[in-house]
Order: C-alpha cells, then structure tokens, then sequence
C-alpha cells in the first residue's frame, strides 16, 4: 500500500499538468465570455469534489456512530477538512468568474448560497473538533455532521423559492456543452479527483500517527515516568530514576 | 410512558422554580434585547416603510441573540455539585431531561418575546398590513426551531472549551433556513405582500426534521464524557 503512495503522486501530478494544458489550450473558446469561462475548469470539478468528500464525511460519521470504528472517524476528519479546502476553492473562484460575466461578485442564489453554506456548516464541524479536547469528540463530531445533512436540503428549499441565477448545471441540465469541452472537464475532474485522494491519503496517515503519538503521550503520563521516551513540550529530559509509578504531578516536579 | 412524562414536568417545575426566584436569565435576556433594539434604531433610523421591510430581521437577530443568553445557562447549571452525572447514571430517560429543557429554554423565550414585541412596534412604528395573527405561528414555530436545536448544541458545547462561544458556532450555521424563514414570513406579513404560507410550512418542517434528529440523537450527546 505505501509504495502505491508514489506512484499515485505522480500519476496524479501528470494529470494536473496534461489537464491544465488541455483546459488552457486545448478547449475551444467560449463564444460570448471569451478565456474567463476557462475558469469553470476549475471551478466545476472543485466542486463535484468537495460535495463528494463532504458525501464521504457523512457516510463515515455514520458508520461511526453505529460501529464506533476509529478509522471511520480518522476518514471523517480527512474528508471534512479537505472537502473544506476545494469548497473554499469554488467560492473564490466562482466570484472571479462571476465579476466579469454577471457584472457583481457574488447573488445570493441558490447554488451560492447552499455551498456558502455548507461550507460554514464544515467550518464549524472543524471548529468543533479543534475546541473539543476530550475522548467524546468523534461522537459529538459524526453527530454534528448528521446535523448538518439534515439542514442542507432546507437551506436548498428555503432559497429555491428565490430566483436563481446561476447557470444550469450543463451536464443532466438540459443545457448544451462543445463535446470538446466537456471532455476537457471531465478530465480535469479525474486529475482533482486523484489529487484530492493524494492529498487525503497523506492526511489519514497523519491523522493515524498523531492518534498514536497522543495515546503513546496519555500512557506516559498514566505511567508516570518517561518509559516510553516521549518528550514533553518544553520540558528538558533530566531521567529522574524511579521504580515506582508516580502519578503526573510528582513526576513534573521531579524532573524540574 | 408515564414515567418519562412525570421526569418531564418535574425537571421543567424545577426550572421554572429555580429561575422565577433568581430572575437571572430573564432580566439579563430582557436587557440584552432592549440595548440590540435601541441600537438598532441608531444605526437605522428609518422611516416607516423602510421599517416594515427591515424590521422582521432586526426583531429575529435580537431574539437570536438573546436566546444565546438563555440557551448557554440550560446545562451549566446541572454541571455544579455534578448534577448531570447524577442524571447520567439514573435510569431516567435522556429524553425526558431534554425535552423538559427544550420547553423551560421555549416558556422564557416565549415570555422574551412577548414582552419585547411591543416595544418594536412602538419604536418603529410597527403596523402589520398583511394577516397579523399568521405572526403567532410564525413566533411559536421559529422560537421552537431555535430552542430545541440551541438546547441540543448547548449539550454538546458542555465537552468543549470556551463552551459560551462554541454555542453560537455551532447554532448559527444550522440556523440558517429557520431564521430566513422566520425573517421573510415576518417581512411578508408585515408589508403585506404576497402569502407567508411556505415560509410556515418550510419551518414547520424544520422543527419536524430537527425535533426528531435531536430525541434521535440526544443520548449519545448525553452519554458522551
């Protein structure tokens, strides 16, 4: 499995590179915006992406509350925060494209809004998670999440009863996209699809050796002296030798 | 059946018991909305039509943020002497504590409203042109919708730091359709344009969906130390 790592890597940056040459030269030109639509290369598939992975954060939230499985609540991590950062990409992008082509930065229609949304949503599930310090965090996280599936549909009715503006979706839209275009698309849609995965790999084994390092760190100061060889922040090795397990406060005041 | 009713209304007699003779909540959630109203009648200052269109905002923003006040005292005062330990190990359901503090968090926002409501119309001129009973439902479903999902995110905001801000973090982007709900159904009825029927629908379907999430899910939340 880790030697797949590398290979991904870089399979996944000949993607991007062939994608990005395909969507910068290779597409025709759009008739009335001109280059700004190339724009929407970017945007669409950030978006089919950080909607996959928030899809990804709820199916694992959900599986962790039945199954209490740690690797489901490691996946529900990674997939929020990552889902977060290509949700922030569409909503810097969209605004770039939609100064030039609608004439204002940002409406508040439906599409916009239900993924401004969404994404507070995920930024207050990360916040959550950062604020919350005890062992109870996975549960209270996968339930927020619910929460917030929950309220997406109604975010999407309460703003559907407003005009949209949006442009239809073009594909299953009824609009009409250039074959060449839509190729180019779904092609930089596999490269942010292989990216996204890369980028969620590294941070589900991160997230798994952080889990390691914190439970190594929780054992030790149970134990009480440093059998383990783990550092505290700021506090200099001076081995104080003991047999007996001192509890944590002893211990510091040993050492100091 | 009758068991999760009597813990219920016990817990809620309690409640209400506890802050009728402290007054703490109230008062302060009082004050609070009264200094939002008269800064936003600085801050404005509009005429009576712009006030129409504004005010059913301005009216729900207050609320919003005076409910914050009572939403965050619900569970801290059964963390001293260990209060909710005790709950936690008794067989008592997790469902009767909560619904007994989702209706003690609606009888006081209720009360808020009912006593800062004409103190709005009276500061901006406030004359409903549409239908003005449809403003009761209005109120009783979005304070509903606020209160059971605040009680709810005040539960879990107990296990984090700084729990006072965490609440609003976590309520307000969940909020979001409820309180646009609330706001175009109180605008509509206020101008009179146009039938408020599907922004009362649409909340009430929001307190259905979310109602039920929370009895759903509450035990977790409870359980988890």
């Amino acid at each position: 499995m880790k030697r797949a790592f590398p290979i991904l890597a870089i399979l996944t940056a000949l993607l991007l590179a062939y994608a990005f040459y395909e969507a910068m030269w290779v597409a025709p030109m759009e008739r009335t915006m001109g280059d700004v639509q190339r724009i929407f290369y970017y945007h669409v598939p950030s978006a089919w992406t950080a909607f996959l992975l928030f899809f990804v954060n709820l199916i694992a939230s959900v599986i962790y509350l039945i199954r209490r499985n740690a690797k489901a609540d490691a996946i529900a991590v990674v997939s929020a925060e990552v889902g977060v950062v290509f949700c922030t990409v569409v909503l810097v992008t969209g605004p770039i494209w939609a100064r030039p082509v609608w004439g204002i930065w940002w409406t508040w229609d439906i599409r916009l809004t239900t993924t401004l949304v969404l994404w507070l949503i995920y930024v207050s599930y990360l916040v959550l998670r950062r604020f919350s310090d005890s062992s109870q965090t996975p549960k209270l996280a996968a339930v927020l999440a619910i929460f917030g599936a929950l309220d997406v549909p109604l975010v999407y009715f309460s703003i559907w009863f407003f005009r949209t503006q949006h442009p239809q979706p073009v594909i299953g839209g009824g609009g009409s996209i250039d074959p060449r275009m839509l190729h180019v698309l779904l092609l930089n849609w596999l490269a942010f699809s292989c990216f996204a995965l890369l980028v969620c790999w590294a941070r589900y084994r991160l997230e798994l050796l952080e889990r390691e390092v914190e439970d190594a760190q929780s054992l030790e100061s149970l134990v009480g002296d440093n059998r383990l060889g783990v550092k505290r922040p700021g506090e200099h090795s001076l081995p104080l030798k003991t047999n007996l397990p001192l509890d944590k406060n002893t211990s510091r005041t040993g050492t100091q | 059946m009758s068991s999760l009713r009597s813990i219920t209304l016990a817990t809620l007699a309690k409640d209400i018991r506890l802050e009728w003779r402290s007054k703490d909540a109230i008062n302060s959630m009082l004050f609070f909305s009264l200094l939002v109203v008269v800064i936003f009648s600085f801050s404005f200052d509009p005429n009576a039509e712009e006030s129409r269109q504004i005010a059913g905002g301005l009216i729900w923003v207050a609320f919003l943020f005076a409910a914050i006040v009572a939403l965050n005292q619900t569970w801290a005062r059964e963390l001293r002497n260990q209060v909710l330990d005790a709950y936690r190990v008794s067989p008592a359901p997790a469902n009767a504590l909560f619904m007994a503090k989702v209706l003690g968090n609606f009888i006081l926002v209720s009360l808020l409203e009912a006593l800062m409501a004409p103190l709005f119309m009276i500061f901006y001129n406030l004359r409903a042109l549409g239908p003005a009973w449809q403003l009761i439902p209005v109120a009783l479903l979005g304070t509903w919708a606020l209160v059971v999902n605040g009680t709810f995110f005040a539960a879990m905001s107990l296990r984090t730091r700084s729990r006072e801000i965490m609440l609003p973090l976590l309520l307000f982007p969940i909020s979001i359709p409820a309180v646009q709900s609330m706001v175009e159904a109180t605008r509509i009825i206020l101008t009179g344009d146009g039938a408020a029927r599907f922004w009362i629908v649409l909340l009430l379907t929001y307190d259905v969906v979310f109602t039920t999430a929370c009895l759903a899910l509450f035990e977790t939340v409870l359980q988890a130390e």
